[in-house]
Formats: structure tokens, C-alpha cells, sequence
């Protein structure tokens, strides 16, 4: 249970870290920044690597969960730098 | 043994520099000069993660199977983002949003699958669940109604399905988390789970209004992060739970941005929407509307010192904004000062006019914000509405019994003149007739705002 206790004050603590961070974007900003963190979430590759893997069904799952997780990052971090190269000061 | 534990300690220190690089890069994503190297500098967290996460001896997925899984996620990933159109941007984040909820919901699935080791796991699992199910088909239907794939009314009786079944799926989940696990059901309830959560999500997102998106998007974009900081906390895994936890703050940020810029409370946005009945105070705004054709309205803009271009989701269903580039050059050279008010709220997501007329290659520091641009209101010759409503009607500043009474609006009605580019006499999304159209300074120019604008560019150029 320890460690529970340890992750979840990492997780309160990066939360807090992220709403201070991000506070102030020029609304600019707005689009990419979205795009660019939902490229972030594409963090759940790592927890798909680490799965369980016994079984079929646990061997389709994981797959299923990489491939998606790989769209979502390799789609998003292009889409981002795409738009961002778009903007440009007079 | 000993080998194995310093494998794990030097992954966790990987996985440290892998999250300061998050942390660095979203910081330099929010601003304009850095915000390139910032997406790159995450990007590069992300293969940092995943390469050592991959080198990791410990995994148990055949890792054939993940590389083909890295590659044709890579193959399909890469092939919508760089063929898409940048038009279609809003729905595409959508899109990406969802498959990330997707995956997580996979592996929640998975550790399900594996035999949870004590209560806290379990919770965990049944929340991983139902928000990256959620978020999964929340963002598909989201993506269905910004790509105009997917239009439902209201009150159709298939949205009022789906609103029933997002409330069962609610009531379903407090049951999984509360009692299934202790008085086991007969049946498989976590298969029943999975099915009432992706319908669930439906139900989430149907009965929301075009004009709320933005807010149902950027708190999808939260979803997705913090179902990834669950799976991390699931996984034991710090990396996912400090990435996820960062998304999750920049999307809650950006929902709270977006519902401050409409008035409105995020559960207001989420379950009420706006009076559907038009309430008492029906505006008696019934004065005469002054049209004005292409002609007239090059003379006026010919004589103005200074115009205001206030954007909404009408520009971009004509696709104006490459004409209103033209015409913001054409006006610039002839001594005007051009600016652009863009309202946070103006079109289906945060930030979507600064997108466009970034596309049409409009310099990002002539737009401007309400805040800065409502005090100079009265020294701006011609506002230029194209395709807004809602976001320049001034019952918000006047009409208290107004539904929209009290959200920031560009005062475009302060300027000298104003012009409204407009298809119709149709009354915007919030449903409200708008007073500015019969304004004394107010001149209505009818017609396809791409139409209209090119009829005063080739004005402009003879």
C-alpha cells in the first residue's frame, strides 16, 4: 500500500506542477497546445509494453492497446509540429 | 537478481529525465517562441520511455508483436497527419485523442484480465476503464460532429437513448467499484461494463451543442491523460503517471478557459446547454435591418483608417479565411490598420480561428484578444463580423434576462461602423435573436462570407 501512497503524491504533485505551468497560454496557443499534450497521452505505450502478456486474449489486448497508443502519439506529434510551423510573427 | 535490480533502478532514472523532458516541453508549448522546440523536446521524452520501457528484460508481451504494433500504429499515425487538410485539424485532434483513450481502456482490460491483487487495484482498473472507454467514444462521436459526418438533433429520440444509457453506465460503474466485487454477480459484469462504457461515451457527447465543442474537446483532452496517470498508477509506473497527470492540468486549464469565456459552469455546459425555450424577454429587437451591397461596403472600407476582423465558425464552413488574408493585405496597402479580434469560444475548439488564419498565413501578432480590443472599440472604423454571432451579440453586456447575459463578448457594436457578413437572418447557436444586426451602425452584407469578401477584394484591385 506504501507505494500507493508514494505514486499518488507523484501524481497530485504533477498535477499541481501542470496547473502552474499552463496557466497563462496566449489563446494562440490553444490548438497546439492541445494537440501537443494529447500527443502526451499517447504515453499509455509504455503502460501497453509492460502488460501481462499470457494467453491470447492478454496477446491481443496488448497489441490492440500499442497500436493505438502509437497512432495517437506518432499522429499527434506530427499534427502538432505541422500547425506550430503555420504559425508566424509579422 | 542483482543485475535485474540495477536494470530497474537505471530505468527509473531514465524515467526521470524522460519526465523534466515532459515537464520542459509542455512549459515551452505554451509559448509562441518555443513552442516548436517544446514539442519536439516531448517528443523526444516519449522515445526516451518507450525505448528503455522496450529494453526492459522483464516484458512479457512477445516483442515482435509490440514492434508490429509500433509500426503500423506508426504507418497509420504519421499517413492521417500528414495527408490531412489543415481545415480538418479540429476533428483529427479529436481523433488522436480518442485512440489514446482507446489503449488505455485496452489496458485496464488487460489487468483486469490478470487478477487484481487488492481493492485499490480493482478501483483503479474499473476508473481506468470507464474514462478511457469514455474518452475513447466520446471523441469519436465529437470527431463525427466536427467532421459534419454526424449530425443529430437534439432532441431526437436516438440522443435521448444514448443520454439514458451515459447515466446507466454511471450508475453501472459505482455498482462494479461498490458491490461486484464483493457479491459476485452471476454473470460476467465486467463484459457488461466495457459495452455500457463505450455506449456510455456516446451518450456523453451526443446531446452537446456545436458551439460548446470547445469545451467538450479540451475536457476529453483532460480524460485521456488522467485515465494514462491511472494506468500508470495501475502499472506502478511513474513515467505514465506524471505524462497523464500533465495532460490532464493542460486540459482542465483549457475547459475552465473556455467555460469562463461563455459564462457558463462546465455542468451547465455538460448537461443543461442553453434554454432550449426562447424566454420571456423574447428580444423586441424588431427594428429595421440596413443590407448593404459589395459595392458600398468596398467605399466604406476604402475611407477606413482602422478595420476589425472578428472571425466565428461561419468563416470556417465558407473557408473565407484565405480571401480575408487577401482583403487584410489589400486594406494594409492601402494604409489601414487591420486587426483581428478573435473570441476564445469563435468556432468547434480552443483556438480554432488562430488555426485557420494561421493557415492562410495571417501573422499570429495582429490577432487580438477581447480584453485588449473592447477598450479601443470606439477608434475602429468598420468591424468586420464574418460568420460570428453569439461571441459579438451585445444582449450579453445589455439584457440581463438574456440566456447569454453576462458572457465576455467582443463589443463590436461600439465600433464606428459594423459590418455583418451573413447567409441569413438566422439567430446563432445559443438561439438568441441578436440586437446588433438592427444596430443604427450595424450594415448587414447577405451572402457566403467567401463570396462576399472576394466581391470586395476584385473591388480592391481595380
Amino acid at each position: 500500500m506504501e507505494v500507493y501512497a508514494l505514486l499518488g503524491f507523484v501524481l497530485i504533485l504533477s498535477i499541481y506542477l501542470g496547473l502552474e505551468l499552463i496557466s497563462k497560454v496566449p489563446s494562440t496557443l490553444h490548438t497546439p497546445l492541445m494537440s501537443g499534450a494529447n500527443a502526451i497521452s499517447g504515453v499509455a505505450l509504455v503502460g501497453a509494453i509492460v502488460l501481462g502478456g499470457e494467453g491470447e486474449l492478454q496477446n491481443i489486448l496488448a497489441f490492440l492497446a500499442v497500436m493505438f497508443a502509437s497512432i495517437n502519439v506518432f499522429g499527434g506529434y506530427l499534427v502538432t509540429n505541422r500547425m506550430l510551423k503555420m504559425f508566424k510573427k509579422k | 537478481m542483482n543485475i535485474l535490480e540495477n536494470i530497474s533502478a537505471f530505468q527509473n532514472l531514465i524515467y526521470i529525465a524522460a519526465s523534466i523532458l515532459f515537464i520542459t516541453g509542455i512549459k515551452m508549448l505554451g509559448k509562441e517562441d518555443t513552442a516548436v522546440k517544446g514539442n519536439f523536446l516531448s517528443a523526444l521524452a516519449m522515445l526516451i520511455a518507450v525505448v528503455i520501457t522496450f529494453l526492459d528484460p522483464d516484458v512479457q508481451v512477445n516483442p515482435y508483436l509490440i514492434l508490429a504494433g509500433i509500426g503500423v500504429g506508426a504507418t497509420v499515425g504519421s499517413l492521417i497527419a500528414l495527408k490531412v487538410k489543415m481545415t480538418s485539424i479540429p476533428e483529427m485532434v479529436a481523433l488522436f485523442n480518442g485512440f489514446g483513450g482507446l489503449a488505455t481502456f485496452f489496458i485496464a482490460w488487460s489487468e483486469f484480465n490478470s487478477v487484481p491483487d487488492n481493492t485499490f487495484q480493482y478501483v483503479l482498473i474499473m476508473l481506468t476503464t470507464y474514462i478511457g472507454g469514455v474518452t475513447f467514444s466520446g471523441s469519436i462521436v465529437a470527431y463525427g460532429k466536427l467532421s459534419e459526418k454526424l449530425k443529430i438533433q437534439k432532441t431526437s429520440i436516438i440522443t435521448k437513448f444514448f443520454t439514458t444509457i451515459f447515466y446507466v453506465s454511471i450508475i453501472y460503474l459505482i455498482y462494479s467499484i461498490l458491490i461486484a466485487n464483493i457479491f459476485i454477480p452471476p454473470f460476467d459484469f465486467f463484459i457488461v461494463l466495457l459495452a455500457l462504457t463505450l455506449l456510455g461515451g456516446i451518450g456523453f457527447v451526443i446531446p452537446i451543442g456545436g458551439g460548446d465543442m470547445p469545451v467538450v474537446i479540451s475536457l476529453l483532452n483532460s480524460f485521456s491523460g488522467i485515465a494514462a496517470a491511472f494506468a500508470g498508477l495501475l502499472l506502478l509506473n511513474n513515467v505514465l503517471i506524471v505524462a497523464g497527470s500533465l495532460v490532464g492540468a493542460s486540459g482542465l486549464i483549457l475547459t475552465v478557459i473556455m467555460a469562463k469565456a461563455m459564462n457558463r459552469s462546465i455542468g451547465n455546459i455538460l448537461f443543461v446547454g442553453y434554454a432550449s425555450s426562447p424566454s420571456g424577454s423574447k428580444s423586441e429587437e424588431t427594428g429595421e435591418v440596413k443590407p448593404i451591397n459589395v459595392s458600398d461596403a468596398y467605399l466604406i472600407l476604402e475611407n477606413a483608417s482602422s478595420v476589425l476582423v472578428i472571425p466565428g465558425y461561419g468563416m470556417a464552413v465558407a473557408q473565407a479565411q484565405h480571401v480575408v488574408r487577401e482583403l487584410g493585405e489589400l486594406l494594409e496597402s492601402n494604409g489601414t490598420e487591420v486587426k483581428y479580434g478573435i473570441h476564445p469560444v469563435a468556432g468547434r475548439m480552443p483556438g480554432h480561428m488562430n488555426v485557420l488564419l494561421a493557415e492562410a498565413n495571417v501573422p499570429y501578432d495582429v490577432l487580438v484578444e477581447p480584453d485588449d480590443v473592447n477598450p479601443m472599440m470606439d477608434t475602429v472604423d468598420v468591424a468586420v463580423v464574418i460568420g460570428a454571432n453569439d461571441v459579438v451579440n451585445p444582449s450579453a453586456t445589455e439584457e440581463p434576462g438574456s440566456p447569454i447575459y453576462g458572457m465576455p463578448i467582443i463589443e463590436a457594436h461600439n465600433a464606428k461602423t459594423v459590418f455583418v457578413l451573413k447567409r441569413s437572418m438566422s439567430s446563432g447557436f445559443a438561439g438568441v435573436q441578436n440586437p446588433l444586426f438592427f444596430k443604427e451602425n450595424t450594415r448587414m452584407l447577405f451572402g457566403d462570407a467567401k463570396d462576399s469578401i472576394g466581391g470586395l477584394v476584385s473591388e480592391f484591385k481595380e
